[in-house]
Parts: C-alpha cells; sequence; structure tokens
C-alpha cells in the first residue's frame, strides 16, 4: 500500500447526500477479478451519457477537477454495499483523499486498506470545503496527515481528528496481514480455548 | 478475555469473547467463527493470499456459495455471461485450491449466502460472521454478531481467522405492539430507517427488542436485521431464544447431541443485562404502524401506503434539498401523488431481504387463484435458495405463482442488484421486496420501491400500490 503523508490538489465538489457505493461504482463493474483498471468506471451513470460520451455537467468532467485527488462530498459518502471497488475505483482515477461530515462505516475502513484518507468535517466546515473548491483550479486544498490538518487556499486550517492506529498504517503504507500475522501466537492461544467449545 | 465491566449488552459479550488481542488505543484483534465467500467480493482476496504465498488458516470455518452473478433460468448448459462465468469459475477454483467448502449453482443448497449460512445451521447465536457483503448483518437474527465486510479484510480473516476492529456504540431499537394483519417485518425495518436516516446508525450495532421483535418469526427477524445496514449500523442482532434453538436445531452444520445441550445452556446467556448502557435508544411502536412504500432513491425515502409524495422544497438544508429533487427527477414522481396512485410495471419478490419460505407462504396467500394485473409488464419470483425453491414446491406455491402469472426462477440474488440478466430497463417502476431502492440498482435508470411481500403480491394484482390490511 502507497503511503500517505501530504497531499495537495485541487478539491472536487460532490453535492450530493447519501452517495451510494452503486453510484460510486455500479454492479457491470463488479465482475472483475482484478483490483485495478476501475478508473474509467468512477461514478459511470453520473459521468457518461447514454451514448458514452462524457456528461459535461458532471463535475469531475469539468477541466479544473479532471485532474482532483481530494473529493468534497455530502453528509453519509459511501453507504450502501461493502464492494472494495468504490476504493478502487477512486484511487485508480487518482482520488486520494475524501471529505465529508460522515461516512459509512464498511466503507470507511476500506479507504484505509488502500492508501485513501477519509476526513470528516463538520457541517459548517464542509461549507467552507465546498465554497473553496467551487473556485476551481484557482483553490487547492493541502492535506498534511502526521498534522491532522488541512490548509485551505486563503491561510486557513482545519484540524481533523483520526484513530491513531490507522493514521500509524496510512502514514507507512503499512499492511494489515503482516502485522496481525506477528500475533500468531496470540492467535492459536484463542483457538486452544476455543476448543473447549465443542459446538463453535 | 472481559475487560468490561457491570452490566454488559449483548453485543458488549459477544466482542468481548472474541478478543484475541487489545492494544492500548483499543483497537482489537477480534476472533472470526464463520466465514462465508461469495464470487463478486473474493477473487482479489484469494489473489492476495497467492501472492504472498500464504493459506486460508481455518477452512473448516469458510463457507463458499455463489449467489450474485448467476443467471435465475436454466443453469444445466453453464453460466451464459462470459464475465460472470469467469468469476464463478474463479471462486470454485479458490475454493478447490484452498480447502474451502463450496456450493456451486447446480448444488441444490446453493442460493443467497444469507439465507444458506442459517439454513446449514452455519450461523449460530454467539459466533461472529463476517462476509464480503453488507447484508451479513441478517444473520444477527439469530443472535450473532454478524457484517459486511471489505475485499481488503477477506483475505485478513482468510489468513488470520480474525479481524482489526474498535469496539461500536450500542445502540437499542426497542420495538412495542403487535402490528396490524399484513403488517410485519419489512414495514418495521423500513419505518426504523425512515426514523433514524440511513445514516442515523453510523459507529453502531443495533440490538432490536421489544414485543414486535419477540413476537416475529426467525424468517421476520432475518428481515429486520438484514437492512440494519441500509439504516448504516455495523450489525443488527436479536438475543437469541426458543424460536432461534428451534429454527436451528437439526440443521446440517448446527452441533448435535450433547454438543447442543452444551451450546444451548451457553446461548441461553446471550442477552443483555439488566442495567446494560445503551449509547442509543430509539423507539417503535408497531400497534400504530401502516404499510411502508419507499418513493425515492435512499431506504430512508419510506412513507405510508396511505400518504403521498412528499415535497423537497421543503427541507430547509441546499444539499439535501437538491438530493432529493434528483430523487424525485430520476423516480419520475412528483410531490403530493398519492402513493396508491402509483402505476407499476414489474413486480419482483425475492433477495437475502425477503426470499426465505415464509415470504413466499405470505405472498402465495395473497394471489392464490388469482391473476397479476394485465398492465403490469412482468412479475417475477425468486426463491433465495435451492432448498427453499424445493420447499415451495413441495408445497405447491410454485403452481399457485405460474397459476398466476408469475415468473418461477432458479435460487440467487437476481434482481436485488442485476449483476446477472434479471434487470430492470430504463424507466420501468418496480415494487420490489429487495433492501435497496438506489439509482440504478435493479437496472440503469431503473426505478425501484421497497415494500413487504405482502404489499408486493397486493399490487401484483391491482398494478398499483394497495393497503394490504383493506384486503381482508
Amino acid at each position: 500500500m502507497q503511503p500517505f503523508t501530504t497531499l495537495t490538489s485541487t478539491p472536487a465538489p460532490l453535492k450530493v447526500v447519501n452517495v451510494d457505493t452503486d453510484m460510486i461504482i455500479p454492479k457491470q463493474y463488479l465482475k472483475t477479478i482484478k483490483r485495478t483498471g476501475l478508473g474509467t468506471a468512477l461514478f459511470s451513470e453520473m459521468r457518461y451519457k447514454e451514448d458514452g460520451s462524457e456528461n459535461p455537467d458532471f463535475v469531475l468532467n469539468q477541466p479544473a477537477y479532471r485532474k482532483a485527488q481530494i473529493l468534497v462530498a455530502g453528509d453519509n459518502f459511501g453507504c450502501g454495499s461493502s464492494r472494495e471497488h468504490a476504493p478502487w475505483a477512486l484511487l485508480d482515477f487518482g482520488i486520494r483523499c475524501v471529505i465529508s461530515t460522515s461516512f459509512a462505516d464498511i466503507f470507511y475502513n476500506n479507504c484505509f486498506k488502500n492508501g485513501i484518507l477519509p476526513i470528516k468535517v463538520t457541517p459548517e466546515q464542509l461549507d467552507a470545503l465546498f465554497d473553496d473548491a467551487e473556485r476551481g483550479s484557482n483553490a487547492t486544498l493541502t492535506i498534511d496527515l502526521e498534522n491532522q490538518t488541512i490548509k485551505g487556499p486563503d491561510g486557513g486550517e482545519i484540524r481533523f481528528e483520526l484513530d491513531p492506529f490507522r493514521k500509524h498504517c496510512l502514514l507507512n503504507g503499512l499492511d494489515d496481514i503482516g502485522l496481525t500475522m506477528e500475533k500468531g501466537a496470540k492467535i492459536d492461544a484463542y483457538e486452544d480455548k476455543l476448543k473447549q467449545r465443542e459446538w463453535a | 478475555m472481559t475487560a468490561t465491566k457491570g452490566p454488559q449488552t449483548l453485543y458488549d459479550k459477544i466482542f468481548d469473547d472474541h478478543v484475541v488481542d487489545r492494544q492500548d488505543d483499543g483497537t482489537c484483534l477480534l476472533y472470526i467463527d464463520r466465514h462465508l465467500v461469495h464470487e463478486v467480493t473474493s477473487p482479489q482476496a484469494f489473489e492476495g493470499l497467492r501472492m504472498t504465498g500464504r493459506k486460508v488458516r481455518a477452512p473448516e470455518k469458510t463457507l463458499a456459495v455463489v449467489d450474485h452473478n448467476i443467471q435465475t433460468t436454466d443453469r444445466s448448459k453453464g453460466i451464459q455471461e462470459e464475465e460472470s462465468r469467469i468469476q464463478v469459475e474463479a471462486l470454485a477454483k479458490n475454493a478447490k485450491d484452498f480447502g474451502v467448502e463450496y456450493f456451486n449453482e447446480l448444488d441444490k443448497r446453493q442460493g443467497i449466502v444469507h439465507i444458506v449460512g442459517p439454513e446449514q445451521g452455519f450461523t449460530l447465536p454467539g459466533t461472529t460472521i463476517v462476509c464480503g457483503d453488507s447484508h451479513t448483518s441478517t444473520h444477527g437474527a439469530f443472535g450473532a454478531l454478524a457484517h459486511g465486510i471489505g475485499t481488503s479484510e477477506v483475505e485478513h480473516v482468510l489468513a488470520t481467522q480474525t479481524l482489526i476492529q474498535k469496539k461500536a456504540m450500542n445502540m437499542l431499537v426497542q420495538v412495542d405492539g403487535t402490528p396490524a394483519p399484513g403488517v410485519g417485518a419489512k414495514d418495521i425495518t423500513l419505518a426504523i430507517i425512515g426514523e433514524i436516516g440511513t445514516a442515523g446508525g453510523t459507529g453502531s450495532v443495533i440490538e432490536y427488542a421489544g414485543e414486535a421483535i419477540r413476537g416475529l418469526t426467525m424468517e421476520g427477524r432475518m428481515t429486520v436485521c438484514n437492512m440494519s445496514i441500509e439504516g448504516g449500523a455495523r450489525a443488527g442482532m436479536v438475543a437469541p431464544d426458543e424460536k432461534s434453538f428451534a429454527y436451528l436445531k437439526g440443521r446440517p452444520k448446527a452441533p448435535q447431541g450433547a454438543a447442543w445441550d452444551a451450546a444451548v445452556r451457553y446461548w441461553e446467556t446471550l442477552r443483555s443485562d439488566e442495567g446494560a448502557h445503551f449509547d442509543r435508544i430509539v423507539r417503535l411502536d408497531a400497534g400504530n404502524l401502516p404499510p411502508i412504500v419507499s418513493w425515492g432513491t435512499s431506504p430512508e425515502d419510506v412513507i405510508s401506503v396511505t400518504g403521498a409524495v412528499p415535497d423537497p422544497e421543503l427541507i430547509a438544508d441546499e444539499v439535501k434539498r437538491a438530493s432529493k429533487k434528483r430523487a424525485l427527477e430520476y423516480m419520475g414522481l412528483t410531490a403530493g401523488t398519492k402513493i396508491t396512485d402509483i402505476p407499476l410495471d414489474v413486480i419482483w419478490i425475492g433477495s437475502c431481504t425477503n426470499g426465505r419460505i415464509e415470504d413466499l407462504r405470505t405472498v402465495a396467500r395473497i394471489v392464490e387463484g388469482k391473476k397479476i394485473h394485465e398492465s403490469l409488464d412482468y412479475g417475477m419470483i425468486v426463491p433465495g435458495s435451492g432448498l427453499v425453491k424445493e420447499q415451495a414446491e413441495a408445497e405447491g406455491l410454485d403452481k399457485i405463482f405460474i397459476a398466476a402469472g408469475f415468473e418461477w426462477r432458479e435460487p440467487g440474488c437476481s434482481m436485488c442488484l442485476g449483476m446477472n440478466p434479471d434487470q430492470l430497463k430504463p424507466g420501468q417502476r418496480a415494487a420490489s421486496t429487495s433492501n435497496r431502492n438506489f439509482e440504478g440498482r435493479q437496472g440503469y435508470r431503473g426505478r425501484t420501491h421497497l415494500v413487504s411481500p405482502a404489499m408486493a403480491a397486493a399490487a401484483a394484482l391491482t398494478g398499483r400500490f394497495v393497503d394490504v390490511r383493506t384486503l381482508g
């Protein structure tokens, strides 16, 4: 996993609440057996017209946001299905950070497994970030994970909270499975105790 | 292993019982007793194991089944769609290579993973159950701690039989009263989501309690727990009782003999203690509950069948107002339209929410001897598993459905998410017993109204929504 330290980018505003994972990546793209290559399918039903051409109204098709690495979105981003194809598609498109007031649990979790930083802010902070984002290429945000800050285009700074363990893994690009396997003896001990439960 | 002192909730007890390791910051390594695997969210996880030379730590605690991709028509000549076939073949190969038990598309035990687990007795009270599928919350109906995980976590569980978790908050949803005839589990769960909102349960595990929940059958409790995720909750659960034990006894993977007796003694302790702390309590009176219909593109967009499409202009928040206006536009509805005036094109009955035998019996009682309305494009019934199908056919339900004009299909997820050929066409409007009315969920530009099986059956006869309480 690619470590996440700092990120400077124009943020793209997606002013929709309850963006669900079907919206982020529709079902027809879930038949892949790979993790990569899903960027072109990101937000497919909003991004493309029925004939396959781009919908010029959709934010990521507008010149200022085509290379955005930060997405600013309405409440409860990533609700619905557990599909990790959603963060895979975001990552493949180039988005490394999503900012919202809240995230669905499974999506939130999935982001950290893929080097994407989901940031929770207050509704007032989100409104201000939407305003920044709507200024297009005239405005950039800088995310500093170590210091847990978002620096705005006018010098303003927002501090965000993050679980220390998740932060540590993201900063260092650590592989969860490797870390857990180091605790193999504890898992063995638990399984030994389980043997007393014949039914389990 | 217990760290929490004082009275505990059901969730506290099961969580504590499964802690393998607890870090100072509260991050825990949680042991996973049961892992269900399907074809869509597992190929990249098995690929990860291959790339790192890792094995499945506990194949005997892992069960694989195909459900999302397969066609619900004749399967004897294989899976027709190439990408779907490749994904299904990948699961078959992965199961074989890693020594995991697998129910393929021709096995009569095959079905939707969340119907198969309980049916086989793989799902047990007091266990931790995960699956790369958000509707894993279904299994909480038995008093298990069950939730969906992403593919990276599927790989983590395959490799280590554990999951890295932090304790969630405890939320109690107390449902009192007795619902009117025709009103049931689906209406209860839709009403709860309408009340708390689709993010209302975020960061929480919900325990459902109260007279109305106790009164539900296991099938009904599974319907309620299934949709916990639609309210944003990590998991939903109901304390196990005699109904849970009776459902499980004698199932192929349930304990037998002395092990069964020991298990029941333990399972009987699985309830929230008097005075246990809940971070949030929500109450609902099922006695006054009408049948519920969704009108928008989020499961929180619900209203009584006796109501009308709400007006988004009345919402103060700009982004929310715009989102709900977008939902009405997508659904092709105007504010103020009575729910019973909405004409339908398709009736779809099935899914891990409502594809069990009790759901099919309810539909059969309503449509027996009648015909689905001529204005409908079609009505489709998809049993949740091969065993549900077999049971339905043994009871003659298939004949009732076919005589009424329904299509009677092979088991799977089908049009709940339309990964197989069962999809709505653009603009088609469905009454669906599934769990999500998201944009494009049941087919590109398709329009979904979530309802109970009874409401879907009644709508099939008239081509529009009817208050099932008036059917007598």
